[in-house]
């Protein structure tokens, strides 16, 4: 089942979080400090989590958006995880990707619904842009209260 | 008649009540929001809520709270208990923004259907932290948890505000002079119904437990009785003695009946909501008026205290 987001006043809520087994973080805390001081919520994981805790946690949370840097062939292991949002009615969250991902794996990891990849030297503006288009119109405050 | 916004705050409170996560989620997103759908979504779920016991945990940055929080989940799963938690984290003041790192120390129950965890922002939420946090309350109560644990960190007014939700509230300090000052100064003492010194593998801590009994001691006598106990998180050495002392503290109330919910949160809730609705109402309230009090208590002809009853009464008229 899909719940379309409503248009709300809630900034815009990502997960920045690394699957599979490469353990460098220090690229994905850059780009979680840069999109909190863009004004958004940013909930934030150590590597290494399981496919399951993701799509959990991105439940619970309600994001909009799923922020995953891969390095090594972690990147491999997304297909699985777009499959299991599905599985769980989360299709509406957005996924991008930011790591050394190969063109021909590009194509895969699009195909399986990543809305983005984002390369090594991708600025943490183009991201930023990127993830507030995807993440959709801007918050529309609420006449009736 | 019924409206779109009805129909879909019914659905979606159907939903909640039978367990869906993802309807808990949805609902707790708009009550974030202040949508309009929220009110509704807080009234239908009312007759459901009143069953969970709500355990606040608050105290100065860095203390361990998130860590202990994670033992106590541990403890109180393996004494068949659902728990959800709410964590609320501060935003910067400057972006709006925040980064959500409370959930990264409860990782333990990264997939354990019996937990349920969010973080909230404490940016500009419509009434403040606690109006949003005693919502959220109420939401994860009637999607039926056991157990429901809110995180805050001890910064004043907030968890002053923490106890007015929570039945059991524990305040956890670090060892430390340092953290005790913190405590004293933002009126801890006065709002434990447990204390806890974290973080007891590191020096000091078998001291800052006794100074803290001697200041209970110090006090009226209802407080002197406030239990004081050590803990390690990161071990869970002492979680079990916390939870039972928790546990026991909660009985001080009925065992709560769905639809026969205490009134303490409740009447928090709508006291927040008159506060608020008063303050939009101040807010669009005639500025001529406002101007002349202004002008008549500058030049000492009017109280403030005076002034500020006309301007109630205008405004309530
Ligand atoms: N030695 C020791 N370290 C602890 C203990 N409990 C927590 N810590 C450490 O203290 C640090 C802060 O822990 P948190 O659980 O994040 O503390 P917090 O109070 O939730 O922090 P904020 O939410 O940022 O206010 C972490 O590095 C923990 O590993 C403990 O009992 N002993
Ligand atoms: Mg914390």
């Amino acid at each position: 089942m899909n719940h379309p987001q409503e248009p709300t006043a809630r900034p815009i809520k990502i997960l920045i979080t690394k699957i599979g087994l490469d353990g460098h973080d220090r690229g994905s805390r850059v780009v979680a400090a840069h999109l909190r001081d863009a004004g958004m919520e940013v909930v934030y994981t150590p590597p290494w989590q399981e496919i399951n805790a993701v799509v959990k946690l991105a439940l619970e949370e309600d994001v909009d958006v799923i922020g995953l840097s891969c390095l090594a062939t972690d990147h491999l292991l997304v297909p699985k995880l777009m499959q299991a949002l599905r599985d769980q009615g989360l299709a509406h969250i957005k996924v991008v990707v930011g790591g050394i991902v190969p063109d021909e794996d590009e194509a895969l990891l699009l195909d399986a619904g990543v809305s983005r990849v984002f390369h090594p030297g991708s600025s943490l503006d183009d991201i930023t842009q990127t993830i507030t288009d995807l993440a959709g119109p801007a918050a529309v405050p609420d006449e009736d209260r | 008649m019924s409206t779109a916004v009805d129909d879909a705050a019914a659905e979606l409170v159907e939903r909640l009540l039978g367990g869906q996560r993802a309807a808990l989620a949805r609902a707790i997103t708009h009550v974030e929001s202040g949508a309009a759908i929220a009110r509704r979504i807080l009234q239908a779920v009312q007759p459901g809520a009143g069953t969970a016991r709500v355990i606040g945990f608050t105290g100065a940055p860095g203390v361990g709270k998130s860590s202990l929080i994670n033992a106590v989940i541990r403890e109180f799963r393996s004494r068949s208990k659902t728990v959800a938690v709410a964590a609320v984290d501060p935003s910067s003041p400057i972006s709006g923004g925040a980064i959500l790192g409370d959930r990264l120390r409860m990782g333990e129950h990264g997939t354990d259907d019996g937990v349920f965890i969010r973080s909230i922002s404490s940016r500009g939420h419509l009434g403040g932290i606690s109006a949003t946090t005693a919502q959220v309350v109420d939401l994860m109560d009637a999607a039926g948890w056991n157990v429901v644990i809110i995180e805050t960190v001890g910064a004043g007014q907030s968890e002053v505000e923490i106890t007015q939700i929570a039945d059991v509230s524990v305040v956890v300090c670090a060892p430390g002079l340092g953290d005790d000052v913190q405590a004293i100064k933002a009126g801890i003492l006065e709002i434990a119904d447990v204390l806890v010194v974290n973080k007891a593998d590191q020096p000091m801590a078998d001291e800052t437990r006794k100074q803290l009994v001697a200041m209970l001691g110090l006090r009226r006598a209802e407080r002197r009785n406030v239990p004081v106990l050590t803990t390690v998180a990161t071990t869970g050495e002492g979680v079990d003695r916390l939870v039972s002392v928790v546990e026991q503290q909660c009985q001080r109330y009925p065992t709560p009946k769905r639809g026969q919910r205490p009134h303490k949160r409740l009447q928090t809730l709508i006291a927040q909501a008159a506060a608020r609705q008063l303050q939009e109402r101040l807010a669009t309230s005639n500025e001529a008026m406002i101007h002349d009090l202004c002008t008549r208590v500058s030049r000492g002809e009017l109280s403030i205290d005076s002034a500020a009853r006309t301007l109630l009464d205008a405004v309530l008229k």
